[in-house]
């Protein structure tokens, strides 16, 4: 664990990472290949493409109680798949104004890119979100009960 | 398709006021299309529904459901069937949707969720334009099916007005001077005569202005 992380005191954020198959996560396997030390904080989720990544997706994550959310994309211009991960961008964007309107940090999703050569800026990234939700506390949903509020699994993907 | 667009979150809460149990109903057809009231904007819809009342501890519950189209009796039944348990309808579809529920449910509050804006068309994957605004008479076999009532900022049936600039309109530089369309169109038509002649004063009747118009087709009633 990076020393930034271990100087946060009793909060330990909890991040979802939404990681492309082609960059972001073959990044962390490379990070992990070369020993490099990150935030144990963030959780992967390996999306076959950034542009999988739906609005439920990253509404569903902070609703069961994540702190941080980012979705880590390829490089611009180096999408596997052309343009998915301009498409992310502008759900992630879209997504942050929905966070506003509840009134919940929209500093708590990010939008990241890399290569799957980038181990250590894949590193640099979850220490660096992990430091900034500890910096802004606990996600005030991760101390709801949802008991009477029923969730449908609806249509997610586009 | 009609196009409408959501209301501001704040706004919806402010409509919701003190219901507690909401059913938020979705509308499979055109606003689906338009991403403004379907499945999944009544997904994303409830979870910040939830998310805002959890995070002030406001208990509420809601429900959410979507049908193929609210403004069928057979695809609404499901949503009168739940009225009893529930305190009123937020409903996601256009305002014939909320219109359709309202007449059907006496004493259950139907709310709207959506801004109900225009009869449209996809230009592309996000982009939605006017085209047609309903009058009940139309002339497109004059216009090159360039409708003046809708695309024309003053609906003016013999065009174009002083106004147009460069085949812009003076509303604005992003807004086509729909008579410079037309006069472009019939040309490329060869029908250039049609732009020449003088169309009547219109009986708007026809249109709302003849007060809420209703079809009926005898040889189709059961």
């Amino acid at each position: 664990m990076s020393s930034n992380v271990q100087n946060k005191g009793a909060f330990e954020p909890q991040i979802i990472a939404f990681c492309c198959h082609y960059c972001a996560y073959a990044a962390a396997d490379l990070a992990g290949s070369a020993r490099i030390q990150y935030s144990p904080n963030v959780k992967i989720i390996r999306l076959p493409c950034s542009g999988k990544v739906d609005i439920l997706h990253i509404l569903h994550a902070f609703e069961a109680g994540a702190d941080g959310v980012y979705v880590a994309a390829c490089l611009e211009g180096g999408c596997h798949f052309m343009e998915g991960n301009l498409r992310a961008k502008k759900r992630v964007a879209y997504a942050k104004q929905l966070l506003e309107e509840i009134g919940l940090e929209s500093e708590r999703l990010e939008m990241y890119n890399m290569s799957s050569a980038m181990g250590g800026e894949f590193a640099k990234v979850a220490d660096e979100m992990t430091e900034k939700i500890s910096k802004l506390g606990p996600n005030p949903l991760k101390f709801v009960k949802f008991a009477k509020q029923s969730r449908k699994s609806g249509k997610e993907g586009s | 398709m009609i196009v409408a667009s959501r209301k501001p979150l704040d706004e919806i809460i402010e409509i919701i006021g003190d219901y507690e149990k909401v059913l938020i109903a979705g509308c499979g057809t055109c606003v689906e299309v338009c991403h403004a009231g379907g499945e999944k904007e009544v997904e994303i819809l409830a979870s910040q529904l939830r998310m805002k009342f959890g995070k002030e501890g406001i208990n509420k519950e809601f429900l959410s459901d979507t049908v193929e189209r609210q403004c069928e009796l057979e695809f609404i039944e499901p949503f009168l069937e739940k009225a009893e348990d529930l305190d009123a309808i937020l409903s996601m579809a256009c305002g014939v949707g909320v219109n359709f529920l309202a007449d059907r449910l006496d004493s259950l509050p139907v709310l709207p969720a959506l801004d109900t804006t225009f009869y449209g068309a996809t230009e592309e994957q996000g982009v939605w334009t006017e085209k047609c605004s309903g009058c009940g008479k139309c002339i497109l076999h004059l216009t090159g099916g360039i409708c003046p009532i809708t695309r024309c900022s003053k609906s003016i049936l013999n065009g174009p007005c002083g106004g147009s600039d460069g085949g812009k309109c003076e509303i604005s530089a992003d807004v086509d001077c729909a008579w410079h369309l037309i006069y472009e169109r019939l040309k490329a038509l060869n029908q250039l005569e049609n732009i020449q002649a003088i169309n009547p004063i219109r009986d708007w009747s026809t249109g709302l202005d003849g007060g809420p118009r209703k079809m009926v087709r005898e040889d189709l009633r059961l």
